[in-house]
């Protein structure tokens, strides 16, 4: 399921700035990063630095005030099955079964009733959800939950998986395990991903590229090219090399931090 | 009080028992089994498709939500006498009354459904290649569906209220009629098997739209269903 011909995201010179309450909030500054086809990319730096407002605008809710975003040559007008998106809460449909939640993009598309169930379950046992598809989103838990949302994203065979913090919400074990499933998923169905998180450890644990922002207007401030063998087992963030990459981070997130809560000085 | 009057059990029993002899008391069950569905039909259809407009388009919202609101405070029971005079046939102005009073519970719950669809499963479907006409089927409508169920149960029990009072105001048929009639004729036993042929009718409705509620929305844990 290798397919490494599209999936080139190229962001150059965004900005994105939104009024509140009649005040002009700048979210995004001059922002710029073209992935590779197949490249896992995390946007990383601390809450509120507008790295989901990036994410949002390749995903198409939401308008640049200036600058470009184009994907496979094509500059995004609007939302689109061609971007996936994963978000923090699972939003999956309530009243569609587990199988027809992973259905539902092959279904927008007009395709069979026999071949989109097929396909579904196919993306369902990548997931490791076989025997699960009759049963309600309330009847799984979380973990189970956003692997659902990761099979209806890819079932689309998207050129770029975006992801909000897919994994905030779970506890530090299940998040463990989500982690290596994704990279797992993501070796079978080589797609672009763009992958926002507050999580050094977890930024470091799956990118191929780290881009550490700086806080509001979130700009960029640093691209850690992360050379981990791959597959990464869990065991990797004890290496030398993790340390040494999470350590340059670590510096980096905690000044900006520190400039969203001033206040304690060192 | 005047306690003298009220019959007592085995009196009703028998009355019971003899006017479910008569083919004449169920020409008054059918009228009004006949009359609330009709009315409750009209209201469902009109409450559903208005409050799927006006929760969703905001056009719907500015040009049709003001005038219900202008009409919702007149009770139905208001509506009596203009609804005599404004229909040709008292089944017909029986039929209005009872299709006005269920019409606001149907179409407020059903506004109040779909203005609370979460809006992040909208993004969602759009992420997933949905268009305008497939968000509306797929996620404003099933999103809705528990609040338009329990906009049809409040409206069943108004119905049913407005139907009785409109029955006992005019007309010749129906269980509010001939209720209204034993009391003319002081037939005191009659006016209480009256009230609880009105009370099991009125329980038998709703038990059957909450059934079927509860058969359209497999997906509602069985605890949140029983107490729609």
């Amino acid at each position: 399921m290798t397919d490494d011909s599209t999936g080139r995201i190229e962001i150059d010179d965004l900005s994105i700035a939104y009024g509140v309450n009649g005040r002009r909030v700048e979210a995004v500054r001059r922002f710029t990063l073209t992935t590779t086809p197949g490249e896992f990319v995390a946007l990383l730096g601390p809450s509120g630095c507008g790295k989901t407002t990036v994410l949002n605008a390749v995903a198409g809710f939401v308008q640049p005030s200036n600058g470009t975003v184009v994907v496979d040559g094509e500059p995004v007008q609007g939302p689109g099955a061609d971007r996936g998106m994963v978000f923090q809460q699972p939003s999956l449909f309530p009243w569609k079964t587990v199988l027809g939640n992973v259905e539902f993009g092959l279904k927008m598309r007009g395709i069979k009733k026999t071949l989109r169930t097929s396909r579904a379950h196919a993306y369902l046992s990548l997931v490791g959800l076989t025997g699960f598809e009759d049963a309600y989103p309330a009847e799984l838990s979380g973990g189970m939950q956003q692997r659902v949302g990761i099979a209806r994203t890819l079932v689309n065979r998207p050129r770029v998986m975006l992801m909000d913090e897919p994994f905030g919400a779970l506890d530090a074990q299940t998040r463990l395990a989500m982690q290596e499933l994704l990279l797992d998923v993501w070796r079978e169905v080589r797609t672009t991903v763009i992958f926002v998180t507050h999580d050094i450890d977890e930024a470091l644990f799956l990118a191929d590229r780290v881009v550490v922002m700086t806080a509001r207007p979130g700009e960029i401030r640093d691209v850690v090219t992360v050379k981990l063998a791959r597959p990464r087992a869990a065991e990797v963030i004890a290496t030398a090399e993790f340390m040494a990459l999470k350590a340059r981070v670590f510096a980096q997130v905690r000044e900006e931090s520190a400039r969203v809560l001033p206040g304690r000085r060192r | 009080m005047r306690f003298q009057n009220i019959p007592t059990p085995a009196e009703v029993l028998a009355e019971a028992v003899d006017l479910f002899g008569t083919a004449g008391f169920y020409v008054h069950i059918l009228a009004s089994l006949e009359r609330i569905w009709l009315g409750f039909a009209i209201a469902g259809a009109l409450g559903i498709g208005l409050g799927l407009l006006i929760g969703w388009f905001r056009f719907a919202e500015d040009t049709l939500l003001p005038p219900i609101e202008l009409l919702r405070p007149i009770p139905a029971v208001a509506w009596v006498p203009l609804s005599i005079m404004l229909w040709p046939t008292e089944r017909s102005s029986i039929v209005f009354i009872t299709a006005l009073g269920a019409f606001f519970p149907i179409v407020l719950n059903t506004i109040h459904g779909v203005e609370g669809i979460d809006r992040q499963l909208v993004r969602a479907a759009t992420s997933l290649g949905a268009g305008r006409a497939a968000i509306f089927r797929e996620v404003v409508i099933p999103g809705a569906l528990p609040s338009i169920v329990t906009g049809l149960s409040v409206g069943m029990g108004v119905s049913w209220l407005c139907l009785i009072s409109a029955e006992m105001i005019s007309g010749q048929f129906g269980v509010g009629y001939f209720t209204w009639v034993a009391y003319g004729i002081v037939k005191y036993s009659q006016i209480v098997v009256g009230m609880l042929v009105i009370g099991v009718l009125g329980m038998v409705s709703s038990v059957l739209i909450r059934a079927i509620g509860a058969r359209c929305m497999p997906w509602l844990p069985r605890r949140v269903k029983d107490g729609a």
